[in-house]
């Protein structure tokens, strides 16, 4: 199961796609609805993260005296993060804003 | 050791081979689905994808051009097009409640 199909090119398993981030600001989507993005300085088989500059997005429901549910965004700032492996779900390059 | 495949074995590690390059669905046991192009996958079932679209309850969330996403959080990967055929490659238990 371990050996995927050699199909040359720059990414030819998938955590190539996190090797060629590194340096470079990410999206990363982790288990809890919780969001970072940040600058992408070190990675590991497990996917443990550090991150620098990194503004986390955290998204809660609340609901109101009326029961009625809304999704609440707070948003935190971090300068560097270290984020185990465990709790990420999707990794994203970010195009330079 | 039944074999029910006729014809060139097909165990799922093949098959995840044999449709890099194409459009899939893939499915998270959170139920948020993710659309595009299989770029590569690995022995841990993480996987790239290409032009990914991200669904959650069946309406478009988010694009990326290019995403990974770690393989403990799959349920299946589905190809629309491996030899003219719909497969899934299914992943743990299939919850109904997963699938509507």
């Amino acid at each position: 199961m371990a050996d995927t199909a050699d199909q040359g090119g720059s990414v030819s398993e998938p955590l190539d796609l996190v090797r060629l981030s590194l340096d470079e600001i990410v999206f990363v989507k982790l288990r809890g609805d919780r969001e970072l993005k940040g600058r992408l300085h070190a990675y590991d088989s497990h996917c443990n993260l550090v991150l620098g500059e990194v503004e986390e997005t955290i998204y809660t429901i609340e609901e109101d005296e009326d029961g009625h549910e809304s999704v609440k965004t707070t948003k935190k700032q971090s300068e560097m993060l270290f984020v185990r492996g465990d709790s990420v779900v999707l990794i994203s390059p970010q195009p330079a804003s | 050791m039944e074999n029910h495949n006729s014809g060139d074995s097909k165990d799922p590690a093949s098959f995840l081979s044999s449709i890099i390059g194409a459009s899939v669905t893939v499915k998270l046991n959170s139920g948020v689905v993710y659309k595009g192009e299989l770029q590569s996958v690995d022995g841990y079932m993480n996987i790239a994808l290409e032009k990914c679209r991200e669904y959650v309850n069946g309406q478009l969330r988010r694009s990326y051009g290019d995403a990974f996403v770690r393989g403990n959080n799959v349920l299946y990967i589905s190809s629309e097009q491996a030899l003219g055929k719909r497969y899934f490659y299914v992943v743990g238990v299939f919850n109904l409640e997963n699938y509507k």
